[in-house]
C-alpha cells in the first residue's frame, strides 16, 4: 500500500517530484518540490484511486540547525510538512516541501482544504513562512505586535535570553492601539445593503466560552452573519518548550495540552518517543495505560456533558457530573497521586505499579456509574427543551467534516464509524472488545449521543482491564526507558552507566522522526517528533483535535442565533489549551 | 377598617415582603444546593441564614458605580421601576379577610397593569447601560413581555367570569364553594407559565441568559442598583405565587385549625418552592422558540379556555 501511493505519485509527476524519505514510524514520506505541491495535493485529494481526503496536519520545521543529513537529501532551510489521511487506505501520507531563504514563500492550499487556513496562519505566525493566495494571512496564536516568529531556531525560548522586560509608554500605546477592533482587519463588512451590523465580542472573558476564547460575532439582530474566533490567549509555547526539555521532562507539559484528558496526552507523546527509541512496552504497562486513559475519557466526557447542559441553561447536571468525575479522580489519585495532571506515563511504561486494592476501587466505580448515566439520560438527553435547543443545530455533513479535519465524536456523529482505537490500534487496544458508537445527523444532539455511548464503552474497556490485568513488569527493561529500571544497576556496569546517564541528562533518543495518532477524548491527537540524536527533541509538533474543530465555527454557525452558537460551542467539546497549546 | 389598622397592615406587608424577598435569596440557595448534591451557604449563623445579612451589607457597601458611557438618569431610574411596580401590585392582594392594603374593585386589572410596568425596568436598564449584551437582553425582555402579557390577561378572565368580579377579595370569597383550580385548570397552567415568564425565571430567563448574554440587561449594574433588580426578581416570584394562590387556590381559605394568614403564606411558599425547583431542573429555550410557544400554543389555548368558561357560565 505504502509503495503503491509513492509509485503512483512518481508515475504521474516523475521520479524527481517524490523523493522518498525513510522514517522511524514507517509512514510513507516524500519530498515534493515547492512548485509541484499544489498539483500533487489536488491529485491526492480528488483524483488518485482511494484518495487522501483529510488534511490531518500542516506544519513546518526549521531545518537550519539540523545537523544530520536526512537520507542523503540536500539541506533545506525550512520544510513545510503536509500530513494527509486516507480513510479508504487507512493510512497517513507525509509530504515535505523543502524551502530555502530567510523568509520563504509557498503557494497556499486553502482552496483545496478549507482546514488549511488556520494551519497556514500558524506556520506563518511561528516560522514567518508566507503562503501566497491565503485569504487572511495574519498571526493566529501570538499577539499581532509580537516581534519575530517563535518556532524559528534563532528566537529565544526563555525570558532570560531576552533581557529585562520594560514597558514604555509608547509600547503601551502601541499595544492598546493593536487591541482596537477594526472589522476590516478580520475580513468583516460593517453593513449590508439594508442594515448596519452589530459586532459582539464573545469573550475572552465570557461565561459561555469555557476558557479564554474570543469570538467576534457579526450580528444582524440576533442572527449570526459571521463569527470569527480569535484564539491564542491560552498559548504557552508547548512546542517551543519541547525543544529545550529533555525527552523525559517534557511529559508533564503534555498533561496540560488537553487538560481534561490527563494521561491520554502522555500516551500520545510517548507512543511517538517509543517509536523513535524502538521500545516495546510490556503488556501490563499497556493495560494500565489503557485503563487510565479510558478513565480520563469518561472524566473528560463528564465535564463536557455537564457544561453542555449548563450552556443551554440547565443548572443542576453539572454538579452531578462533577461529583462523578470526583469519583474517577479518587481512583486516579490512588493510582497516580495526582488528579487532573497525573504525569504518570514514562518512556517505556508507567511510573509505578498499581497500588494494592486498586481493583476494589475500580470495581466499585463500574457498579456505580451505569445507573447514573441512565439517570442523566432522563434528565438531559430526553428533556424536550434540551432537544429543541440541540436537534438540528450546528449540522455538518460527513464530507464537510472530513474537509475541515473534524475527528473524534464529531466525525462519528456524521455516521462514519471510525475510531483510531479500532482502525489503527495502539497500546493493545486490539485486545479489547468494545463498540464504536455513531449517529446519523451530525448535529449537536448527535454529537452528544455519541459521547454518552462512548462513556459506556469506556466502562466496558475498564472492566476488561480489571478482569484481565496481566502480571509482569510495569516498565520496559530497554536501556532508554526512563527513569531506568533499577533492578540491575548495582550488579553490572552497563546498566549502571545507562541509569546514571538517563537520570542525569536524560535519555538520548536516536535520530529520526516519528508520529503518533491516538483517539483522544476530543478527536485525533498526535505528536510528530523529530530527533537529531540528542537529549531533547529537535522539533515537537502537537497536533490537537480542538484546533481544526474551532476553525469550523464560522462555517457551522452562520445563520443561527447567538443562543444557538452556545449550543454549538457546548456540543463541540473543545479545550482552549488544546487549541492554543 | 380604622386608619390605625390600615397603617399597621401597610407597614406589616412592607416589612414581611422585603424580608421575604431577602430570605428567599437564602432559601433558593439552600434548596438549589439540596437538589444539586451540595451544601450551599451554611457558615454564617444557623443554617447559614445570616448570609442574607452579609449579602445585603456587601451590596450596600459596594461602590455606587455608573459606567461613564451610560445614560445616567435612566440608568439609576430603571431598577427602581421594577421594585416599585411589584410593591404596588401587592396593594391589591388580600392576605386574609381583614388584611389587605386596598380593597380595589378593579384589583386584578391593577395587577396586570403593574406587572406590565415591570418590563420598563428591563428595557430602560438595558438601553441606558449602553452595552450590547444589555441591549440584546432588553430586546429579548421586551419581546417576551409583549407575547406573554396578552394571554396572561386572557387566562385570568376565566376566573373573572366565574366570580363575576375584578376585586381580588371577592374572587377569594367566591371560592368558598370550591377553589377555581378545578374549573380553571387550563387557565391556571397558562397563568403560571405566563407568570414565570413575567418574572423571567429559569426556563424563561432569556433576557439575562448567563451563558449567552453574561448577565443580560443588568450586565452593567452593581451594588445596590443590581440589588434592586435582584430583590425585584424575588418579590416578583412572591407576587406571582400569591396571585396564583389568590386566583386559583382559594387565597386565605382553609380548614379552621390554622388562621387564614398562615394558610395564605403556606400556599404561597409552596409555589415559591415550585419556582426554585423549576430553576434547578429546566434548560432554557431559545427566545424564538419561547415566543412561538406563547403565540401558537398558549395564546389560542387561553382563548379556547375563555370561550368554554363563558359558554358554561351562560348555560348554567
Amino acid at each position: 500500500m505504502n509503495e503503491s501511493i509513492i509509485a503512483a505519485l512518481q508515475a504521474r509527476f516523475g521520479e524527481q517530484t517524490c523523493k522518498v524519505q525513510v522514517t522511524r514510524d514507517a509512514m510513507p514520506t516524500c519530498w515534493v518540490p515547492a512548485d509541484k505541491i499544489v498539483a500533487v495535493l489536488q491529485y491526492l485529494k480528488s483524483d488518485v484511486n482511494m484518495p487522501y481526503r483529510m488534511l490531518y496536519d500542516l506544519t513546518a520545521i526549521d531545518e537550519r540547525a539540523y545537523k544530520r543529513a536526512q537520507n542523503g537529501h540536500i539541506h533545506f532551510d525550512f520544510a513545510v510538512v503536509y500530513n494527509l489521511f486516507s480513510f479508504e487506505r487507512n493510512d497517513f501520507l507525509r509530504l515535505k516541501v523543502g524551502l530555502r531563504g530567510e523568509y520563504p514563500n509557498l503557494p497556499s492550499i486553502t482552496h483545496i482544504w478549507p482546514a488549511a487556513n488556520w494551519y497556514e496562519r500558524e506556520v506563518y505566525d511561528m516560522f514567518g513562512i508566507r503562503f501566497d493566495g491565503h485569504p487572511l494571512l495574519k498571526r493566529i496564536l501570538m499577539p499581532t505586535t509580537w516581534q519575530g516568529h517563535p518556532l524559528r531556531k534563532e528566537h529565544p525560548a526563555r525570558a532570560t535570553e531576552m533581557g529585562p522586560f520594560r514597558l514604555f509608554d509608547e509600547k503601551v500605546d502601541r499595544e492598546q492601539e493593536a487591541l482596537q477592533f477594526r472589522p476590516e482587519e478580520w475580513g468583516l463588512k460593517r453593513q449590508s445593503d439594508d442594515s448596519d451590523f452589530m459586532f459582539l465580542n464573545i469573550g475572552p472573558q465570557h461565561p459561555g466560552t469555557h476558557g479564554v476564547l474570543r469570538i467576534i460575532l457579526q450580528l444582524d439582530g440576533e442572527d449570526i452573519v459571521d463569527a470569527v474566533p480569535d484564539i491564542g490567549f491560552h498559548h504557552r509555547g508547548a512546542e517551543k518548550m519541547g525543544e529545550r526539555q529533555s525527552w523525559h521532562t517534557y511529559i508533564p507539559y503534555t498533561d496540560r495540552i488537553d487538560y481534561l484528558g490527563g494521561v491520554m496526552n502522555n500516551l500520545a507523546y510517548l507512543l511517538a518517543v517509543e517509536k523513535l527509541a524502538g521500545i516495546e512496552v510490556p503488556l501490563r504497562a499497556q493495560v494500565i495505560r489503557v485503563m487510565l486513559c479510558e478513565f480520563f475519557r469518561i472524566a473528560s466526557h463528564l465535564v463536557w456533558y455537564g457544561t453542555f447542559a449548563q450552556d443551554v441553561g440547565q443548572l443542576s447536571p453539572v454538579f452531578y457530573m462533577f461529583t462523578d468525575r470526583e469519583r474517577i479522580f479518587e481512583i486516579i489519585e490512588a493510582v497516580c497521586g495526582g488528579r487532573m495532571h497525573p504525569n504518570w506515563f514514562r518512556i517505556g511504561g508507567v511510573a509505578q505499579d498499581l497500588p494494592n486494592g486498586w481493583d476494589k476501587l475500580v470495581r466499585e466505580f463500574i457498579k456505580y456509574f451505569p445507573p447514573k448515566l441512565r439517570e442523566y439520560d432522563k434528565m438531559v438527553m430526553q428533556n424536550a427543551i434540551f432537544k429543541a435547543r440541540t436537534v438540528g443545530i450546528g449540522i455538518y455533513t460527513l464530507e464537510e467534516a472530513i474537509d475541515w479535519g473534524v475527528t473524534g465524536p464529531g466525525l462519528r456523529a456524521c455516521g462514519l464509524e471510525w475510531d483510531m482505537r479500532k482502525m489503527r490500534p495502539y497500546s493493545g487496544y486490539e485486545n479489547f472488545a468494545f463498540e464504536v458508537p455513531t449517529a446519523a445527523n451530525g448535529d449537536c444532539y448527535d454529537r452528544a449521543l455519541v459521547r454518552i455511548e462512548e462513556m459506556r464503552q469506556s466502562l466496558r474497556i475498564i472492566e476488561q482491564c480489571l478482569e484481565h490485568m496481566p502480571a509482569g513488569d510495569f516498565k520496559s527493561h530497554h536501556p532508554l526507558a526512563t527513569p531506568p529500571v533499577k533492578q540491575y544497576t548495582m550488579h553490572d556496569i552497563e546498566t549502571l552507566i545507562h541509569h546514571f546517564l538517563n537520570v542525569s541528562w536524560g535519555p538520548v533518543i536516536p535520530a529520526g522522526e516519528a508520529m503518533s495518532c491516538i483517539e483522544a477524548t476530543k478527536g485525533w491527537n498526535g505528536y510528530y517528533l523529530i530527533s537529531d540524536g540528542n537529549t531533547s527533541p529537535y522539533r515537537v509538533r502537537v497536533r490537537t483535535p480542538s484546533f481544526p474543530h474551532m476553525q469550523m465555527i464560522p462555517y457551522i454557525s452562520r445563520g443561527y442565533t447567538v443562543a444557538d452558537l452556545l449550543s454549538i460551542l457546548g456540543g463541540m467539546d473543545y479545550v482552549l489549551a488544546d487549541i492554543d497549546r | 377598617m380604622s386608619a390605625g389598622h390600615h397603617w399597621l397592615v401597610i407597614g406589616g406587608v412592607l416589612f414581611v415582603l422585603l424580608n421575604t424577598a431577602a430570605g428567599l435569596i437564602w432559601l433558593e440557595r439552600r434548596m438549589l444546593a439540596l437538589w444539586q448534591d451540595r451544601y450551599g451557604p451554611n457558615r454564617a449563623g444557623p443554617f447559614g441564614i445570616l448570609v442574607v445579612l452579609a449579602d445585603t451589607l456587601k451590596l450596600f457597601f459596594k461602590e455606587d458605580w455608573i459606567p461613564p458611557f451610560a445614560d445616567k438618569v435612566v440608568f439609576v431610574f430603571a431598577p427602581a421601576v421594577v421594585v416599585a411596580s411589584v410593591l404596588l401590585s401587592f396593594t391589591v392582594i388580600p392576605f386574609a379577610p381583614n388584611v389587605l392594603v386596598a380593597d380595589f374593585n378593579v384589583g386584578l386589572l391593577f395587577f396586570l397593569a403593574m406587572s406590565s410596568m415591570g418590563v420598563y425596568s428591563i428595557v430602560l436598564g438595558g438601553w441606558a447601560s449602553n452595552n450590547k449584551y444589555a441591549l440584546l437582553g432588553a430586546m429579548r425582555g421586551a419581546s417576551q413581555m409583549i407575547s406573554y402579557e396578552v394571554f396572561m390577561g386572557l387566562s385570568v378572565m376565566g376566573v373573572v367570569i366565574l366570580s363575576g368580579s375584578f376585586n381580588l377579595r371577592e374572587i377569594v370569597e367566591a371560592q368558598k364553594s370550591g377553589w377555581y383550580i378545578l374549573p380553571q385548570i387550563v387557565g391556571f397552567f397558562i397563568f403560571l407559565i405566563a407568570g414565570i415568564a413575567e418574572t423571567h425565571r429559569l426556563p424563561f430567563d432569556i433576557p439575562e441568559a448567563e451563558s449567552e448574554l453574561v448577565a443580560g440587561f443588568h450586565s452593567e449594574y452593581s451594588g445596590m442598583k443590581f440589588g434592586m433588580f435582584f430583590i425585584g426578581e424575588y418579590m416578583g416570584i412572591t407576587l406571582i405565587s400569591a396571585m396564583v394562590v389568590t386566583l386559583y387556590f382559594g387565597g386565605w381559605l382553609g380548614p379552621a385549625f390554622l388562621p387564614p394568614v398562615i394558610w395564605f403564606v403556606l400556599k404561597t411558599f409552596a409555589f415559591i418552592m415550585l419556582f426554585i425547583l423549576l430553576r434547578a431542573s429546566m434548560p432554557r429555550p431559545r427566545y424564538d422558540q419561547l415566543m412561538e410557544y406563547g403565540w401558537k400554543i398558549l395564546f389560542p389555548l387561553s382563548l379556547v379556555n375563555l370561550l368554554i368558561t363563558a359558554a358554561i357560565k351562560l348555560m348554567l
